[in-house]
């Protein structure tokens, strides 16, 4: 018996700040409990039939302790719900420096591709102490990608991107699982997170399986499937794309919006959904043309343009 | 006491009452009395109830060893689903309201019958009719969605029997709508001269509360059921994104209703708990109009907390924020329940009959279900625990600890009313401590194998989590017992149980004022009129001096 855990092991630097609100959140429901339970069994022995007390009741403030006890639980329940909410603040906002990695779910496996173009499948290789955002899609239906050891869990949706961070804080192998129901082999979408030291991650990236880095990969792409057609060139048909992410453009409607990864994704996969202002719409959907990964690696070019924009300008001002 | 006379004691039992004034079948079948049809309900829902048990069972034995062994993934997705179905459409959000709101709440309301006894039948053939749909749903092949019909995967991409299921749960739906419609209009209309609002019994309020959810409620889940078969069937995009459809807009939908649905799963066992508590402490509730509006409170408030379910779909943090704080809200009426249902004992002269067991069962477990859900209901927690065994543990405390600890309170306290006779109170005793003791070791478990971190609806499981799965099984074979014996010794209360009395615990309560079991019409002679509040119970020697 003695080899039963109680508590998953705290491998992220998020899951000891979950953990105390956990703690507190414990401490103070075994207090009511005890309490109820206590004044509860007090009460039915003491006032049990039969036995000789007191049972004249004299004049009850009864309001007095209804407001009492609907107070104070409020106050308490509101302290906690703003402590929680600052928590939940930090895991929802990846840090800007983030290391990204692209996770595809797909029934029922767990598709992984590093920054440098390395896949892996049902495994995750991550450096410790680095901040690490995961850009999940999924292929079909909803998965939710889970690693108890770092308390973080985001659902993985189709056609639609959502992003996870974490920062490890503890070398060695941790279970991955699917934790949204999504049919037959639900309990078998399940995988590993391999923490490594940075060097060692380092290492593992260049070993064996090194893909095209995604740059490079999504320039060949982006002339293959003819987008320079359109978006480069000397008289181009459509917008530059370069510089174009993080901003903001007008589309026909007036409106306007940011571009960001679900933005871009429409636009390649529905692009008359959402029409630049100013340009006819021309542009042919790529819809069940490009892998989910190609998708990704697709975007992530057009990210890579406006970085070097952005050095650029930052270097010249 | 109100003015109402008493049978004479000597007609313990009445030689007519509503079960034995006809006994053809088809006096069963299409009668419109609300006792009668009480009765077809708890016998459908009781059968229901074994169904669903049994595929409870089958999860359980297959979650024994972390490897597939005794159910492969498919046939063990469709026991929790079908478990789940059956057991929420079918026996909880009917089971109290159904049975027992059906016989009593005409009686405590001094009313011959529902205001619309048709109708009344009407529910139920709904309600068989839904479960007609089930089964065939089940002998067809089974459905493998989960009870919550996720999409896109309910939609697009199961290959079972879901169109079949999703219009059993419409159809029950619309049972539960009428039933709602049926207790409002009653309640509004057919109060017994006197019986103003707040002389109401709180089991009226309760119900009262929970008909509001199934008025407004219900139709919301109609209508996203008919979507997700629009779209199975017509492929028409509505959730699923591959066809143009937003996959997380049926979540929204669904828990609009569904978070509600809990509450209608919860307030008709509250109900239960104030009756009970105060006949056998005899006192007076403490804080009646606390009690009462705080059932009001959580129908309203709990029609804004939906997004609860979705901290981690992708829901925007400030949507998180708002719906965490309102769970945080949500819970405080039902703390103040449990307050005043402890302060009711303060000085009362209480007795441990079975019903008694089960009241406290019901505040030890509600008390524990409640307060996990704050767990759930703070974000940071909640990242971790949503889809977890947590989650699961934490629905079971209210739902079964609470719920269905209420169901059985109730029945046993009602009992000797709807058939005039007893059961062997020692056996009933120690059901409820099985029932009690069975509950905790099965699910008790289940919080730390969720903060572990096994996800429900897991039919392979890693080797460090078999431990607590095992000690899981083994409570619910506890528990089954506990569930088992009171079928038996209520069959044989019927047929040689000693003859009960129209008022056997001496209690309050137009109910008790007629003959056990009542007669066709409720109350042999005129009309009740009350005189005073509810639960005007006193202890000799010890009047009230406020
Ligand atoms: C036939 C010409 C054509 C081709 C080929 C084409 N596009 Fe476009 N694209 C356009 C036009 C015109 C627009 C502006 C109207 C609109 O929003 O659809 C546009 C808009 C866009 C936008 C939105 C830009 C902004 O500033 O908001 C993106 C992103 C984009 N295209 C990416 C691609 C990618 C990636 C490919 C290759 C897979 C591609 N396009 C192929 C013509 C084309
Ligand atoms: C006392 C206040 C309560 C609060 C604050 C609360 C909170 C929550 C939260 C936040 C969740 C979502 C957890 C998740 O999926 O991550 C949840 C799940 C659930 N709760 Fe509660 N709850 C309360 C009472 C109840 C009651 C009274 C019932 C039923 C009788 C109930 C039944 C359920 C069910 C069935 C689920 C899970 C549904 C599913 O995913 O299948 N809860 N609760
Ligand atoms: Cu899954
Ligand atoms: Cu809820």
């Amino acid at each position: 018996m003695s080899n039963v855990p109680l508590a998953p092991e705290q491998a992220s630097t998020i899951a000891p700040k979950i953990d105390l609100v956990l703690y507190v959140l414990t401490g103070l429901s075994a207090f009511f409990l005890f309490a109820v339970c206590a004044i509860l069994v007090f009460l039915a022995i003491r006032y049990r039939k039969g036995t000789k007390v007191n049972r004249v009741i004299e004049n009850p403030d009864a309001k007095a302790l209804e407001l009492t006890w609907t107070i104070i639980p409020t106050i308490m329940g509101i302290a906690v719900f703003v402590w929680t909410a600052l928590v939940y603040f930090e895991y929802s906002r990846p840090p800007e420096n983030a290391m990204e990695i692209l996770v595809t779910g797909k029934q029922w496996m767990w598709k992984i591709q590093h920054p440098n173009g390395k896949r892996e499948i049902n495994q995750l290789h991550v450096p410790l102490g680095v901040p690490v955002k995961l850009t999940m899609t999924s292929e079909d239906v909803i998965h939710s990608f889970f690693v108890p050891v770092f308390r973080v869990k985001r659902d993985v949706l189709p056609n639609r991107y959502s992003d996870l961070w974490f920062e490890a804080t503890k070398t060695g192998t941790f279970h991955l699982f699917c934790a949204e129901y999504c049919g037959t082999d639900h309990s078998r979408m399940v995988g590993q997170v391999v923490v490594m030291e940075p060097e060692e991650y380092e290492l593992w990236l260049s070993g064996a399986n090194v893909g095209v880095p995604a740059a490079s990969a999504g320039e060949k792409l982006f002339t293959k499937l003819g987008c320079v057609t359109c978006h480069e060139g000397t008289s181009p048909r459509g917008p530059a794309l370069k510089g174009v992410f993080g901003k903001e453009v007008q589309l026909q409607t007036g409106e306007m919006i940011v571009v960001d990864e679900d933005y871009i994704r429409e636009s390649i996969l529905n692009p008359q959904a959402k029409l630049v202002a100013g340009y006819p719409p021309l542009m042919p959907t790529f819809q069940n043309q490009i892998r989910e990964q190609d998708l990704f690696t697709l975007i992530n070019y057009i990210k890579s343009m406006s970085d070097e924009q952005n050095a650029k300008s930052g270097t010249t001002s | 006491m109100s003015t109402v006379a008493i049978a004479p004691e000597s007609a313990l039992m009445p030689k007519r009452h509503y079960a034995n004034v006809r006994h053809s079948v088809a006096s069963w079948l299409l009668t419109t009395d609300h006792k009668r049809i009480a009765i077809l309900y708890l016998v459908s829902i009781t059968l229901f109830f074994a169904v669903g048990g049994f595929f409870a069972m089958m999860v359980r034995l297959e979650l024994l060893t972390p490897k597939g062994d005794l159910l492969d993934g498919d046939t063990y997705n469709k026991m929790f689903t079908l478990h789940g179905i059956i057991m929420i459409f079918f026996f909880l959000i009917p089971s109290i309201p159904a049975v027992l709101g059906n016989f009593l709440i005409p009686l405590m309301v001094g009313a011959k019958d529902l205001a619309f006894p048709k109708i009344n039948l009407f529910s139920w053939y709904l309600y068989i009719i839904a479960g007609v749909v089930a089964v065939t749903a089940l002998v067809k092949g089974g459905v493998d969605t989960g009870w919550t019909f996720y999409t896109p995967y309910s939609s697009t991409y199961a290959k079972t029997e879901v169109f079949l299921a999703v219009s059993a749960a419409f159809v029950a739906g619309f049972s539960s709508i009428l039933t709602g419609l049926n207790f409002i209009v009653t309640i509004h209309k057919m109060r017994a001269p006197g019986l103003t609002w707040f002389r109401l019994p709180l089991f009226v309020w309760a119900h009262y509360a929970t008909s509001l959810i199934q008025i407004l409620g219900t139709p919301i889940i109609a209508i996203t059921l008919v979507l997700v078969a629009v779209e199975r069937i017509w492929g028409k995009g509505i959730f699923d994104p591959s066809l143009g459809g937003d996959p997380v807009l049926f979540q929204h939908m669904f828990w609009f209703y569904s978070h509600p649905a809990v509450y209608i799963m919860i307030l008709p066992g509250m109900g239960v708990i104030s009756e009970v508590i105060t006949c056998f402490s005899r006192k007076r509730i403490f804080g009646y109009e606390f009690i009462a509006f705080s059932s009001l409170a959580i129908a309203i408030v709990g029609f804004l907390v939906w997004g609860h379910h979705m901290f981690v779909s992708t829901q925007s943090t400030y949507a998180g924020m708002v719906f965490s704080f309102l769970s945080f809200l949500v819970a405080v009426p039902s703390a103040i329940k449990v307050f005043n249902w402890t302060a009711t004992l303060y000085k009362g002269e209480i007795t441990f009959e079975a019903p008694m067991l089960y009241a406290f069962g019901f505040i030890g477990l509600f008390t524990i279900g409640g307060l996990t859900g704050l767990f759930l209901a703070a974000m940071a927690t909640d990242i971790h625990f949503h889809d977890t065994y947590f989650v699961v543990a934490h629905f079971h405390y209210v739902m079964v600890g609470g719920m269905v600890m209420g169901f059985l309170c109730g029945i046993h306290y009602w009992w000797p009313k709807m058939t005039g006779r007893m059961y062997p109170p020692l056996l009933a005793s120690i059901a409820a401590a099985l029932v009690f003791v069975g509950f905790n070791c099965t699910f008790f478990p289940q919080f730390v194998l969720g903060y572990l971190g096994m996800p429900r609806r897991y039919h392979e499981y890693a080797q460090e989590f078999q431990v607590l799965n095992v000690m899981s099984t083994a409570g619910a074979s506890i528990l089954g017992l506990g569930y088992f014996i009171p079928g038996v010794y209520f069959i044989w209360s019927l047929f040689w149980g000693p003859v009960a009395g129209p008022n056997p615990w001496h209690a309050k309560g137009l109910e008790w004022q007629t003959t056990s079991p009542p007669p066709t019409f409720n109350f042999e002679e005129d009309r009740p009129i009350v005189v005073e509040e509810a639960y005007a119970y006193s202890i000799e020697g010890a009047e009230s001096v406020s």
